[in-house]
């Protein structure tokens, strides 16, 4: 039996006990533990990867109890994939923050930052609604608290919004629990795609409103309008780190609707799809187009990058609104694709912020800075991404999604719609980067700016930032080049993921779950009369 | 030599790779960085040429490489002749450009990043006349824009090199963003997007009802990068890149992408009306309207920009007639065009170079000055205006022949006078440039002493010139036999140019000679039209372009601004209005059914409850902004609530509900100490008038939905069933709510106590950085106020707690150790042990108490955590899954049976890390308080220090 499958979150939690409790003082006993606990996470990840390529899907029956009655841990192609992606981008995210003294401006950084990646991957691997509830709580705390990390007025009032807004958004994560149970009477997945299928047309009202809540509650994650009011300003206000790794957190909603609304609310239900996919669609054009518009209203390149981010799940959720495996196929691409570049956007402006007069980041025209011309080249690559030009990976996947919907109904709406907001987006990105980084002023004081070695005080080591920086975009690179094997091992995702069947047996009956060496028959505690007896798990020695 | 198509992505990508090299060999110097960059150029040009013959053959090179195959992109290239001819201009004039821009830019320029960007371009133009796949070729197309942003952006202090950039990134990229969603629509007719297999379904594309928008949607893209009309005037606010650039892209070869592609396109798309009328439409249009234009322009680089922009349009008015005769003529003079107006661009950069001004009014006379240059321009000028026997001539002659039989709306004569005028106007705006800039008398105000450049500089056009007048000269030798292979590229026949000054005294002749002779009427008038054409009102391209943008940015600033104006009020209304839209939508598209249990009877205990809660939160919300009294009521519904779970029989439930109310309001009384006692009226009565609508509507749609759920049953067997059957057996306890919690699903109150670790954590951190910002300032001023109670640490307070004490402790290991059976368990315990701790710390002061305690708050949170996280893992020892429970009994002698669980360790967790939480957010807050200056006290009871008395006399007393 392996357990390599709850090591993702279990590592970082302990990972995250152990810096609170012996090495809160030292930042460099942090960033050691962090970063080999995160390197350790990324191979057990791309195990579990390789181990999910070859289709089995792998079940952990956590406390031993079978499914649906404890909780399941499940791994296939999908989670596998998100697994690995959070843990690379949180080694990212932590080399740059310790190389550029992030984790040294307020508490916890480090120990936040392993819970929040124990949050996020709880919410990949688990197979459980409820489960996944409490793994929404724990990514959002930890979250909220990365995202105050340093402090400052204008950061604790956009945290006070997003705080706020997802503690709605958990209690009605709540009602729609509440909802789904009071029908179904079940909150393990794979026994909620069984019963939901089964539902009596006289519940299937109550079970539609139990899937549109939930829809909203992952809605709310993902930033879909009209509910992705928290997002701007928190991306705007919070340490770029941190939002870099928010890059994940919007794509831990589109995963939760993408699981959900294949598995339990799956496309062949249509009492339920004819809901949900126009609410979808519906959305995701608003969500498009005002993000894009939002790139190009904003005055500041933090505001600037929330925009993109928003515009960029609207992409993703056209892609996702119509259920079919191409166009799944070419979401999944998407996010891949997406969780990178908004990555590396968000370090660029931050390096920006770093060396600018002021900490800003607005239009406004300011001196040169240190090392401006590499770091105009990374936001120039970051914009290219996001905005979807060639050659990077925004291209492809835009490209991917464009023809996956063209046998669909209203692709011209769809074309016109993701067309239109690209040019948009390609002019935001052209205005904010050329007022950035082209239009600067010579510097007030210094008449030469060359002669600035007497302002090099010690910098914390910018390698590691730079690094981190580059190897973002040497992801994107790799998924644009690798975009064909990529995209084969996404197809077999998608196939597995419209296979549903496959993954109910894999839980409730299938010879692949991870049940014990004694097989599963033998070992239901249901299925002895005699609880205490030898062969059960849950017994010892001595019998009552 | 035959190399098959191996070559030619080493020649598409090595450009890409010698971009990579001036950025390093810039520092060994200028002339080492332009060498090594030529090389690049070279070596690829050298590839191609070696490519050549096979082509001169009649051969199609490819080279097939798959990259997407489920989108259908792949790296495929081809050469034909078409490819040949524009990948030979492209490397060809690239490394005149490089040997030009070496002398051309300053010291101060960044020469290393120039060809960079150059290379980039150079190696997107080449990938983009090589492609064998379409979508391919739309990579390529749109790095050709960025490069092409780089490099007019190049010079970035100046604002019109940032406007033209993003003019040009703009009006190019809306063309390339019509032409992704073309070509994916020529793609689906055809089934491939590879263009050798398009090429071959002419009739299936043209029948398809797609073939319009696919046509308009890939000319739009041409158009806009060809900068035809309407999209012709981001072209002239290009040329505020550096020269070698307007040298480059926006003469020789990117503006000639559009061609290229409806070059490439021509044998599936053309040849219909649609094609006819609205390629040769624009293209005529643009002739003459470039030419007209570029008559009045002064500026140097404004007038060839205009000029380039009415020889673009020719070349598309060409290849939108649909004859094979009239695509050898566009051929042709794409060919033509290219030397004549590279070698004047560069020699426009020399003047500006030499004089520092383009200002033709400022010109004039240089022919004595500059003769190199001035014999340069003549001869590219006269070949641009049409005169024999240079290149320029015989292309342009051809191009009237084609065009004085060719009808437009079965119109014979429209079409060929238009041309005639375009024509007429070159030749005005070509003879303008020799005589105004260069003949006319020696002046003596140019800005600076104008003289020949150095060899290097006129080396490129001069060589150019070379070629305009060999090619004049002997037209059939030179570039006959390319001009077949491309010919043949294009229409996919085998066409045979024939190639001649004179063609006899056809049509074509008079009208050459009509051009030449107003042509130079018009200059000798130009005083005249110049005033006209100064005093006529036109709409000014760039004024509309910038009045669109700004408009557009200006209003998207207002849309966002608006939407996201930073009121979480406001967000809360939109969430709950949308989510209970949303949810209605749901509920009432379908029938619902009946219910199917009784409703329970009303009894008079619940009536009074439900009472009681109305009330209270009616009350709530009427005096929330009495901040202390809308806590008491909160505390009051909480009570109600564990009533209410009295009721139903949920001790846990209660034990739990009661225990986390206490200690959280508690916690918020400490906090409101820091908060004005009331909160400040903000809104209106309109808008609490729609808030409590949108509220309202919410909490009832809430309330139907449970009311709902709780008048129906299951419609399947809960799983609840299993739990209770199982929790004895299976998890060695009676108490089914704590098996739950511990063991069925003791995962989740891992996650959960986890969750309030980090919110410990987070509030630790919280205060830390708002103590060390200005709310930390506030607080230092911020005086306690005068009612404050006499005795901060009351006697009686403090013995009664001392005396709780044992009694709350003994009562929380009670509730710990019969959890697994009987209600209570960890987490009740922990937060029992936590009020018990409060309580000390509220009667004695915080750093008191703090002194007696020996353990860190942080430490304990962790070691909580972990003590669950080891328990878990324990059963990994076993064999087993993270947190399996056992448990057995042990007979401990004179005690009766006594039964033990891996649970009670799990719950140990849940305990220490409940402690550890509510302790820290204890600490955090008496830190604030600290702040205030508050005085630690340092005996367990004792009157406020600061009253009355000296400090040191209450400190003692």
């Amino acid at each position: 039996m392996t357990h390599w499958i709850i090591a993702p979150i279990v590592l970082p939690a302990v990972m995250a006990a152990i810096i609170v409790m012996s090495m809160r003082h030292h930042v460099l006993l942090q960033r050691i533990f962090s970063i080999a606990g995160l390197t350790a996470v990324i191979a057990i990840a791309a195990g579990l990867a390789v181990q999910a390529s070859t289709g089995v899907i792998e079940v952990y029956d956590l406390g031993n109890w079978p499914a649906p009655f404890g909780i399941v841990l499940v791994l296939d192609r999908l989670s596998a994939m998100m697994v690995l992606l959070t843990a690379v981008l949180a080694l990212v995210v932590t080399v740059y923050a310790a190389g550029t003294d992030w984790d040294r401006r307020g508490n916890h950084f480090h120990a936040l930052m392993q819970f929040q990646v124990m949050g996020i991957m709880g919410a990949f691997l688990t197979g459980d609604v409820f489960n996944l509830f409490v793994f929404f709580e724990v990514l959002l705390i930890a979250s909220y608290g990365l995202m105050i990390h340093a402090g400052g007025t204008r950061r604790l009032r956009a945290g006070l919004q997003y705080v706020v807004f997802n503690l709605l958004g958990s209690t009605l994560f709540l009602f729609a629990l509440g909802t789904i149970y009071a029908t179904t009477g079940t909150l393990n997945m794979a026994d909620l795609a069984v019963r939901v299928s089964e539902i009596p047309q006289s519940d299937i009202a109550l079970i539609r409103v139990g899937a549109v809540l939930l829809l909203t509650v992952f809605a709310i994650k993902a930033a879909l309008l009209p509910l992705h009011f928290w997002l701007p300003e928190t991306y705007a206000e919070a340490p770029a780190p941190v939002t870099a790794l928010f890059a994940i957190m919007t794509k831990v909603g589109a995963y939760a609707i993408l699981r959900v609304f294949t598995l339990i609310f799956g496309p062949d239900l249509p009492d339920i799809a004819d809901v949900v996919e126009p609410l979808l669609l519906g959305a995701a054009l608003i969500t498009i187009t005002i993000g894009m518009i939002g790139v190009l209203g904003s005055n500041r390149l933090g505001r600037l990058a929330a925009f993109a981010v928003i515009g960029s799940m609207g992409t993703v959720f056209i892609g996702m609104s119509s259920f079919t495996p191409e166009t799944t196929t070419a979401t999944l691409y998407y996010i891949l694709h997406s969780t990178l570049s908004t990555a590396l956007l968000f370090l660029t402006v931050d390096m920006v912020r770093e060396r600018r007069m002021g900490s800003s980041d607005g239009y406004a025209s300011l001196p040169a800075f240190r090392q401006q011309g590499l770091i105009a080249a990374l936001f120039f690559a970051a914009a290219i991404a996001m905005a979807g030009m060639p050659p990077l990976s925004g291209f492809v996947g835009k490209l991917l999604i464009l023809k996956s919907v063209w046998p669909l109904p209203g692709a011209g709406l769809i074309w016109a719609v993701i067309l239109v907001t690209s040019l948009i987006a390609i002019v935001g990105f052209a205005q904010g980067g050329s007022a950035v980084f082209w239009k600067t002023k010579a510097p007030e004081e210094s008449a030469e700016p060359a002669d600035a070695p007497a302002e090099a005080a010690p910098e914390p080591a910018q390698g590691l930032a730079f690094t981190a920086a580059f190897s973002l975009l040497a992801g994107i690179i790799l998924l644009t080049v690798f975009a064909g094997p990529v995209t084969s091992y996404l197809s077999a995702t998608t196939g597995q993921l419209y296979q549903r069947q496959g993954y109910v047996d894999a839980v409730l009956t299938g010879p692949e779950r991870v049940g014990g060496d004694a097989g599963y028959g033998a070992k239901g505690h249901g299925d002895a009369d005699d609880g205490h007896g030898e062969t059960d798990t849950h017994a010892t020695e001595e019998g009552h | 030599m035959d190399t098959g198509g191996n070559f030619l992505p080493i020649i598409a990508a090595l450009p890409f790779v010698g971009a990579l090299i001036p950025g390093v060999m810039i520092r060994a110097g200028r002339t080492a960085c332009a060498t090594y960059t030529f090389m690049a150029s070279a070596l690829a040009f050298i590839l191609l040429m070696l490519s050549a013959p096979a082509v001169f053959r009649g051969e199609v090179l490819q080279f097939q490489l798959e990259w997407l195959p489920m989108l259908g992109l792949n790296v495929n290239f081809m050469l034909d002749g078409l490819g040949l001819l524009f990948a030979g201009l492209i490397l060809g004039i690239g490394m005149l450009i490089i040997l030009y821009a070496r002398f051309y830019l300053s010291r101060e320029d960044p020469m290393g990043q120039f060809y960079t960007y150059l290379l980039l371009f150079q190696g997107a133009m080449v990938g983009i006349v090589l492609s064998d796949n379409i979508l391919l070729l739309l990579v390529f197309w749109e790095l050709t824009s960025l490069s092409s942003f780089l490099l007019i952006g190049y010079w970035k202090h100046l604002p019109e090199g940032r406007q033209g950039a993003r003019m040009a990134l703009t009006v190019t990229g809306l063309g390339g963003l019509a032409m992704i969603a073309g070509m994916l629509i020529l793609g689906s007719i055809v089934g491939s997007y590879d263009l050798s297999v398009i090429l071959q379904h002419k009739e299936l594309i043209q029948a398809s009802p797609y073939y319009l928008p696919a046509l308009i949607l890939i000319l739009a893209g041409c158009f806009t990068k060809s900068a035809q009309f309407p999209f012709h005037f981001w072209l002239p606010h290009a040329m505020a890149a550096p020269t070698p650039v307007s040298a480059y892209l926006h003469s020789a070869t990117m503006v000639k992408a559009g061609l290229f592609l409806m070059a490439r396109m021509w044998p599936v798309l053309s040849g219909t009306p649609e094609w006819f009328y609205i390629v040769a439409t624009t293209g005529l249009i643009t002739m003459v309207l470039g030419a007209v234009i570029a008559l009045f322009k002064d500026d140097l680089k404004a007038l060839l920009a205009f000029s380039t922009v009415s020889h673009l349009g020719l070349i598309t008015m060409l290849l939108g007639f649909g004859t094979e005769a009239a695509a050898i003529v566009a051929v042709f003079h794409i060919l033509n065009h290219a030397t004549f107006k590279a070698a004047l661009f560069m020699s426009a950069g020399i003047v500006d170079h030499e004089t520092h001004t383009r200002d033709i009014k400022r010109l004039g006379g240089l022919r004595h000055l500059m003769p190199v240059t001035f014999v340069i321009v003549t001869i590219a000028a006269l070949s641009m205006a049409g005169i024999p026997p240079l290149n320029g001539f015989l292309s342009k002659e051809m191009m009237l022949e084609e065009a004085s039989h060719t009808a437009w709306l079965s119109n014979p004569w429209i079409l060929p006078a238009l041309a005639t005028l375009g024509a007429l106007f070159s030749v005005a705006y070509s003879f303008r440039l020799v005589a105004h800039v260069f003949l006319g008398p020696k002046r003596d105000d140019y800005p600076a002493k104008p003289h020949d450049p150095a060899f290097g500089m006129w080396a490129s056009p001069a060589f150019l010139v070379v070629l305009v007048v060999l090619i004049g000269l002997m037209p059939n030798l030179i570039a006959g036999p390319l001009v077949d292979i491309t010919a043949a590229a294009v229409t996919g026949g085998h066409p045979h140019a024939h190639i001649s000054h004179w063609h006899g005294l056809v049509p074509a002749f008079w009208m050459s000679v009509a051009a030449i002779l107003g042509g130079a009427l018009f200059l000798s008038l130009h005083g005249a039209l110049e005033r006209g054409w100064n005093a006529a009102p036109r709409p000014e391209a760039k004024v509309i372009f910038d009045a669109i943008t700004r408009a557009s940015t200006r209003a998207s600033h207002w849309l966002t601004d608006t939407l996201h104006n930073g009121s979480i009020t406001r967000y809360g209304a939109i969430f709950a209005a949308a989510i209970t839209a949303a949810g209605l939508f749901a509920w009432f598209e379908s029938p619902m059914s009946a219910p199917t249990r009784e409703m329970l009877p009303i009894n008079a205990i619940m009536a009074i409850g439900w009472v009681l809660l109305v009330i209270s939160t009616g009350c709530i919300i009427a005096f929330h902004r009495n901040r202390i009294l809308s806590l008491v009521l909160l505390g009051v519904i909480g009570l109600a609530v564990s009533m209410a779970f009295v009721y139903f029989s949920a001790p846990d439930l209660a034990l739990t509900q009661i225990s986390v109310e206490v200690v959280t309001i508690i916690l918020l009384l400490l906090a409101l100490n820091f908060l004005p006692g009331r909160t400040p009226v903000e809104s209106g009565m309109p808008r609490r008038l729609r808030d409590a609508v949108i509220a309202g509507a919410a909490g009832l749609a809430v309330g139907g939905l449970t009311y709902a759920i709780l008048l129906r049953d299951f419609a399947a067997e809960s799983i609840s069933a299993y739990h209770l059957a199982n929790s004895y057996k299976g998890g060695g306890g009676k108490n089914v709510v704590n098996v739950i919690l511990v063991d069925f699903r003791g995962f989740d109150t891992f996650g959960e106590i986890i969750v309030l670790g980090i919110a410990a954590l987070v509030i630790y951190a919280l205060t830390k950085s708002v103590l060390r910002g200005p709310g930390g300032r506030w607080l230092l001023n911020w005086g306690p106020d005068d009612d404050e109670a006499g005795d901060r640490h009351p006697l009686m307070m403090v013995v009664v707690t001392r005396v709780i004490m044992p009694i709350a402790l003994m009562v929380g290991a009670y509730i710990f150790l019969r959890g697994h059976n009987a209600p209570g368990g960890g987490f009740i315990a922990g937060l029992i042990v936590a009020i018990a701790l409060l309580m000390q710390y509220m009667a004695s002061g915080f750093a008191w108490a703090e002194e007696r305690q020996r353990y860190h708050y942080h430490a304990m949170i962790a070691a909580g955590v972990m003590t669950a996280a080891v328990t878990g893992m324990g059963s990994w020892l076993a064999g087993r899954q993270f947190l399996t429970s056992s448990y057995g009994y042990i007979h401990i002698p004179p005690i009766e049976e006594f039964e033990w669980a891996t649970a009670m360790a799990f719950d140990t967790g849940v305990f220490i890390t409940v402690v550890g939480a509510v302790m820290l957010a204890l600490h955090s807050l008496s830190s604030m308080s600290r702040r205030t200056g508050e005085q630690v006290n340092i005996h367990p009871m004792d009157v406020d220090p600061g009253r009355g008395a000296a400090p040191a006399d209450g400190k003692e007393a």
